[in-house]
């Protein structure tokens, strides 16, 4: 019998079926932070319950970090409160804590991949819609609620509904210029905000094969963003590659079983999908949003959808969106003048993205009206950044060089819009407010892209861009 | 814990039109500063309340005429994006027991079951339809009958559904899951321990 990678895990990890008829599944890596899981510890506490497998979950610290000054306690007392509570629960419990002076913190979905706890077939849960960003290594990863954190904690186990699946088929070779952002920009494009509700997407072919481990994250990371709680890709041997010599795999002999057993959880040709999707990655442009959700995007050198382009019972939305942007259809997105630049997000903060943005700027600066800052996604990817010049490379092209957290991308430290600022940012989603100004507005793209609109002041195309 | 069975739950409409309203205008993400979930009912929609005031209109949430209303009725992918329980808890808090909508995102989904939230699939045009009904007339009585899968308002019932097994869940009082998954421990002991990976990597 054929089967999906999905399908394989699922059965792995399956302990019963729930009187209710939902799966009881083993969750095989628990990954918290601190914003979800203060009220899970408490609810424990209130019931009598343990934590039954503290090895099992990983703890950092990444929401609320500052990111200019990480000295402890924080200025934001709230800040300080929230990580000491963490703190707190994970001494008593048990759990490892990758603080904020361990040299290893950073975003969650940045640093499991990193440390090597995130490894192909297996399940992954953590109290954040990214946690799809570990599908990348074939894992079934997926974010859950706070009450899901407390079941988790208290027995390591979810009551979870099937998933279909849908295969999604990246055909050809991305262009210059156009990246893993820009493919899942199409795809949520394409496929809509809404249209990966109860599938998970299974990414392969020829361009997503060529991928590197970084550009496969990007595209599992924004899963979400189409409605897919789950994104993965079967593992390979880049995957197995990556994964060689982290801190949290095996070394010697027993990597090279470890790989055998990955190998083994992967799609079997011929295995059945619920549905299918062809991609052609040759045909997609540098992408960026200019709504209010992530299916709102165009290619730079289009110009934005008038309502009278879109079936009527999409006019209301398509005209909130214009007029919350303060857009007019009709017009290009290249040249929207841009007040901020963000380099940062568990979608776009890797080393790899880093090195794709200093490409850019270097040598170069900003210009004049522009507030750039860029925020590397772990402590490692910041230190291996500064080994490269990376740092000097920003510095000098006038970006802000911060500690990793997340930063803009949800605004719950100091980093956030002002007012009616425009930002162009590496992130992954640009709703109403997402960025700390009510007001304020995101135009989503890849960090490349960031790194031109930063320069020009404007949203340009950065294959125009001499390097 | 006590068993709390929910087959039905009566009460005035609150309407929330819009597709793919998000956790983030459910309840901005600098709310959840907090260790707790206390309060949080009172910033419900905040920034969204701020931007209708500015136009001179009402939001809903802030509109006296939908005090003390239990029925969220909703469109499209509602509660889509971020994973927040804030945001179903926040919602629970305000008073509501059940969301009436033409679909959910699959986390919202799944947080709201785990609060003993119901969120009820109807069509686009019910949907639609109750919406207009709470507008007309706020104090309009509904009864949402997860037993039957009717909705019943005016003396007029529109069909609504949910997947077998939250409605099992929620008819049976078994949504808060904790204890069931507790129930068998030696069957998760047992799967740990065929899993290859657990045990290796130091994780231990």
């Amino acid at each position: 019998m054929s089967a999906t990678l999905l399908d394989k895990v699922w059965t792995t990890h399956t302990v019963r079926t729930l009187p209710t008829g939902q799966t009881q599944l083993f969750v095989g890596l628990h990954l918290i932070h601190e914003v979800t899981t203060p009220q899970a510890f408490d609810m424990l506490r209130a019931r009598g319950w343990r934590v039954r497998f503290p090895s099992r979950t990983i703890a950092t610290v990444d929401h609320i970090v500052p990111t200019r000054d990480q000295r402890r306690p924080f200025s934001d007392v709230m800040a300080e409160e929230m990580l000491a509570a963490l703190e707190r629960n994970c001494r008593e419990a048990g759990i490892r804590l990758f603080d904020i002076n361990s040299g290893s913190q950073g975003i969650v979905h940045v640093i499991g991949p990193e440390l090597g706890l995130t490894q192909p077939g297996m399940t992954i849960a953590c109290g954040d819609s990214h946690t799809s960003t570990h599908g990348a290594f074939g894992a079934v990863a997926f974010g859950i609620g706070t009450s899901q954190v407390r079941d988790v904690l208290a027995s390591q186990c979810l009551a979870m509904e099937p998933l279909k699946v849908r295969r999604i088929e990246v055909d050809g070779r991305l262009s210059r210029g156009v990246y893993a952002k820009d493919v899942i920009l199409e795809i949520i494009r394409r496929l809509g905000v809404n249209g990966g509700v109860g599938f998970a997407y299974e990414y392969g072919g020829p361009a997503v094969d060529a991928m590197t481990m970084d550009e496969r994250m990007t595209m599992c990371n924004m899963s979400i963003e189409g409605g897919a709680r789950v994104g993965y890709v079967n593992p390979d041997e880049t995957t197995i590659e990556y994964l060689r010599g982290r801190t949290f795999v095996p070394a010697g002999d027993a990597f090279e079983r470890a790989a055998e057993w990955w190998k083994s959880m992967r799609s079997d040709p011929g295995a059945a999908y619920d549905d299918e999707v062809r991609i052609d990655a040759g045909a997609i442009a540098p992408t960026v949003t200019w709504g209010i959700n992530p299916g709102q995007s165009v290619y730079v050198d289009e110009r934005l959808p008038k309502p009278t382009d879109v079936p009527p019972g999409e006019r209301a939305s398509l005209a909130e969106a214009l007029e919350f942007m303060g857009f007019h259809g009709g017009d290009p997105i290249s040249g929207t003048r841009i007040d901020v630049a963000f380099v940062g997000s568990c979608t776009n903060a890797r080393l790899s993205d880093l090195r794709e943005a200093a490409r850019i700027v270097r040598g170069r600066h900003v210009a004049p009206h522009v507030r750039a800052l860029v925020v590397p996604g772990s402590q490692s990817i910041r230190a291996a950044a500064e080994r490269e010049g990376l740092d000097r490379i920003f510095a000098e092209a006038g970006f802000d060089w911060r500690g990793a957290g997340c930063s803009m991308c949800l605004a719950m430290n100091q980093d956030r819009l002002e007012g009616r600022e425009i930002c162009a940012s590496s992130s992954n989603r640009n709703f109403k407010g997402r960025q700390g100004s009510p007001t304020g507005r995101t135009l989503l793209m890849s960090p490349a892209m960031v790194a031109a609109a930063a320069l020009a002041g404007e949203v340009v195309d950065v294959r125009n861009v001499a390097v | 814990m006590a068993i709390d069975r929910i087959t039905s739950i009566e009460g005035t409409g609150l309407p929330l039109p819009g597709n793919n309203i998000d956790t983030d205008r459910i309840i901005p993400a600098r709310f959840l500063k907090s260790v707790s979930f206390e309060g949080l009912e009172t910033h419900l929609f905040e920034d969204d309340r701020s931007q209708v005031e500015a136009q001179g209109g009402t939001h809903p949430i802030a509109d006296a005429r939908f005090t003390g209303a239990s029925i969220a009725i909703v469109n499209l992918n509602f509660g889509c994006g971020s994973s927040r329980e804030h945001a179903p808890q926040a919602i629970r808090r305000r008073g509501i027991r059940v969301v009436v909508g033409q679909s959910f995102s699959e986390i919202f989904f799944g947080n709201s079951v785990a609060l003993g939230l119901p969120c009820v699939s109807v069509d686009a045009e019910t949907a639609q339809a109750l919406q207009r009904m709470a507008e007309a007339d706020p104090s309009a009585r509904l009864e949402v009958d997860l037993a039957g899968q009717r909705i019943n308002a005016l003396g007029s019932s529109w069909l609504c559904s949910m997947p077998a097994s939250a409605r099992d869940a929620f008819l049976n009082g078994t949504w808060d899951a904790t204890g069931m998954l507790l129930d068998n421990f030696a069957e998760v002991e047992a799967v740990a321990a065929r899993l290859p990976y657990v045990g290796w990597s130091g994780l231990r």
